[in-house]
């Protein structure tokens, strides 16, 4: 029992942290807004030669085999920075479900190089980047295809988070275009790397309401020396706090699959989506009204973290799975870890 | 990131739940707030505990413990919880006082102490609040009056848990004359000694579960200061770091009672809207989150970390999670909540209305809750105070 990152695990997530903090400021985020373009190129670039893209697919498909955990840490920061390119479901979600599936007209290799394969699950009926995208990975029943993106049509429907483009897509299948079948755990992944995102996204809320709050003047004073605003403050870090655990387990159990496994999936995802809903609407209430402007950021943050609170599962349907396995599987002080449980 | 048990981690278990099935009474013990008989009930078992050097896992051997590490006492927690053994009524001492002395006290401090503490000899009661001091402990007015070297006590402390039947307690005093922070000690007394006057507050339901007590010229030998003179508010933050942190409130509590509560709520399904099925499953997930967060942090203790104002947030945590885990138990149990005697179905032995009065002080004592936001607020994020 070691319930830590390692030396290397963090010090890897600290140069991604970095590189990401640097380079996604909320300036950063305006101004890409102003030029109309989809992606930051050149941070596209840096992501791509820092290797996070291929980090999770297997070493015999190019890529660097590692785990969930390896990379849990770098989806916190990308929340953290509400990052608009689409490394997190790439790298955890596309490109391990690629590496699984039995035929990927070359798009495995694509993808390890930065090309966009954007993902039609069915529990997201939008599909995300869809626009950007070179292929996309889309279901028809059990079966998968990938479709390049000249083959669909696709209709843009507008998120409140502007970094958000999501289309309907219209496409038909064939047999050229099967590639195999079942998602196996592409849900789960996407549940997961979510509210690790969340959690950044909270922490960010946070610590925006935090330099504001001592910095804004009432009454003569800093109104975060007043208790009512410390508390509600404090009172979202509990729940990042608890959060965090969470979904750092989750990270660890996902591979096995079973439902103790699959319930800590949606605890993290219902457990970090509470934490980012608390901190962003708290942090709207430290601003005061300038809380509800577009000219202050924190709107980014909370427009992030609502989107991905309903993306890849609500948390009803994921306290559905919790109430499961409360229901069937051993509960109790001895029944913590899902490897205990069959 | 290892979450499975080594097989040492296994067999340790094993061990534990052994002695436990062999060991634990069969029977609830009395309560040991209620009557002497039921305080020297929990005492022999704390005997018997000590026996089998279950006494205080964590501790060095010398002193009767085993000086496992972190994550085997988490082990250890979870099996004393899963066997239902009696709660410890000497938890002020091993949990609070004993880290407390390993640090800070003398070498004979430690021999007198420690020894007879794991073993139930004797049992402590925290003697630190008063009249006027809550939270604020640095209002302390009590006084420490040297004389040659003893100290001469005088004041009064309130809120002191198990302090009607305990045998001694540890409290903090300030030198006439100091303000604040400054000239306070901690210091060790025997609640027998002359000029100590107990008085037992009853709580809402009657039990005796804290005293008054009154110190009236009360004389201790200088020996039994912990820690340097003056140096009382320094020592009793390390305590209250202790009893905020890991050690006062072990995940595996919340875990059983979950646990009891989904039980509970299996048996009683039939006449409750789904709603409460979530709510249960909220709590079960409280208290994973809790037993998660309090593996993070032992994983990382064990590594050479250190715990900081993050343990504050352990405490607002496990204090509402308990309340909310006992207000839904008592919605489940609906028009029969509020009998004191009640009928639980498939556990008749737990009484969530004991449970849910007990939770309702967790976000009072350790520190209120509202303290600890504050904590969180200026300590950890920096915030600046008032």
């Amino acid at each position: 029992m070691e319930f830590a990152f390692t030396d290397d695990q963090l010090a890897l997530t600290q140069a991604a942290r970095e590189m990401l903090v640097d380079s996604c400021q909320p300036a950063d985020l305006r101004r890409l807004l102003e030029s109309d373009e989809p992606r930051d190129d050149a941070r596209w670039s840096t992501i791509n030669e820092m290797g996070l893209i291929g980090m999770l697919a297997p070493e015999n498909a190019g890529g660097m085999g590692m785990t969930l955990v390896d990379f849990i840490g770098i989806a916190e920061a990308a929340g953290y920075v509400a990052l608009p390119e689409p490394l997190i479901e790439l790298a955890g979600v596309t490109l391990p479900l690629l590496s699984r599936l039995d035929e990927t007209r070359g798009w495995l290799e694509r993808a390890m190089a930065g090309a966009v394969v954007a993902i039609g699950h069915p529990v997201n009926p939008l599909v995300a980047d869809a626009d950007t995208a070179d292929a996309l990975l889309l279901g028809d029943g059990e079966d998968l295809h990938l479709v390049e993106r000249g083959a669909v049509a696709l209709t843009r429907t507008e998120s409140f988070d502007p970094f958000r483009r999501l289309y309907a897509v219209e496409w038909t299948p064939s047999p050229a275009t099967k590639v195999g079948s079942g998602w196996g755990d592409t849900a789960d992944r996407g549940a997961l790397l979510a509210a690790a995102q969340m959690v950044g996204l909270a922490q960010r809320c946070i610590n925006m309401a935090v330099a504001y709050a001592k910095d804004r003047q009432q009454f003569g004073k800093a109104i975060g020396s007043t208790q009512a605003v410390k508390h509600m403050i404090a009172s979202a870090q509990v729940k990042v706090e608890f959060a965090k655990p969470v979904v750092h387990a989750a990270a660890a159990e996902l591979p096995l699959g079973t439902l103790a496994a699959r319930a800590r999936v949606a605890h993290a995802k219902i457990a970090a989506g509470e934490a980012a809903d608390v901190a962003a609407r708290m942090a709207v209430q430290a601003h005061g009204a300038m809380g509800m402007t577009w000219e202050v950021d924190l709107h980014f943050f909370l427009k992030r973290a609502m989107a991905l609170n309903y993306a890849w599962g609500t948390a009803a349907a994921h306290r559905e799975t919790v109430v499961e396995r409360v229901k069937t599987l051993r509960t109790g002080p001895d029944a913590t870890f899902a490897s205990e449980l069959a | 990131m290892k979450l499975d048990y080594t097989p040492d981690q296994q067999r340790f278990r094993q061990e534990v739940r052994s002695w436990m099935t062999a060991n634990v009474p069969p029977a609830r013990l009395p309560s040991f707030d209620l009557t002497r008989e039921g305080f020297e009930a929990h005492r022999d078992w704390e005997r018997k505990l000590s026996e089998g050097r279950w006494g205080m896992v964590t501790w060095p051997e010398a002193y009767g413990g085993r000086e496992l590490d972190l994550i085997r006492w988490l082990i250890f927690e979870e099996e004393y919880y899963r066997a239902g053994a009696p709660t410890r009524v000497n938890q002020n001492g091993i949990f609070l006082l004993g880290p407390t002395l390993m640090e800070f006290g003398t070498d004979d401090q430690k021999a007198r102490f420690l020894t007879r503490m794991a073993a139930g000899d004797d049992i402590w009661a925290q003697a630190w609040s008063e009249p006027g001091a809550g939270s604020d402990l640095a209002a302390v007015r009590s006084t420490c009056t040297r004389d040659g070297d003893e100290y001469v006590l005088n004041g009064q402390k309130i809120w002191s848990s198990r302090a009607v039947f305990a045998d001694w307690a540890f409290g903090l005093f300030r030198e006439p004359g100091s303000e604040r922070h400054k000239g306070m000690s901690l210091i060790l007394f025997p609640l027998d000694a002359p000029g100590v006057t107990r008085r037992p507050i009853a709580r809402m339901d009657g039990e005796l579960v804290f005293a008054e007590i009154f110190l009236d010229n009360v004389r201790v030998p200088v020996a039994d200061r912990l820690g340097d003179e003056g140096q009382g508010w320094h020592v009793c933050m390390a305590t209250a770091g202790f009893e905020r942190g890991l050690m006062l409130r072990s995940p595996a509590r919340y875990q059983m009672a979950a646990s009891k509560l989904a039980a509970l709520y299996e048996a009683n399904k039939k006449q409750l809207p789904a709603s409460v099925g979530e709510r249960v499953a909220q709590s079960w997930m409280d208290a994973e989150a809790y037993a998660l967060s309090i593996y993070s942090t032992a994983s990382r203790l064990e590594a050479g970390g250190t715990i900081g104002p993050e343990s504050s947030t352990n405490k607002i945590f496990w204090s509402e999670l308990d309340v909310a885990l006992h207000q839904t138990a008592l919605d489940i149990l609906g028009s029969r909540a509020e009998l004191v005697a009640q009928d639980q179905g498939n556990a008749p032995d737990d009484n969530w209305l004991d449970g849910y009065i007990f939770a309702l002080a967790g976000p009072i004592y350790a520190g209120s809750n509202e303290i600890q936001r504050n904590i969180i607020a200026e300590r950890m994020l920096g915030l600046p105070r008032a």
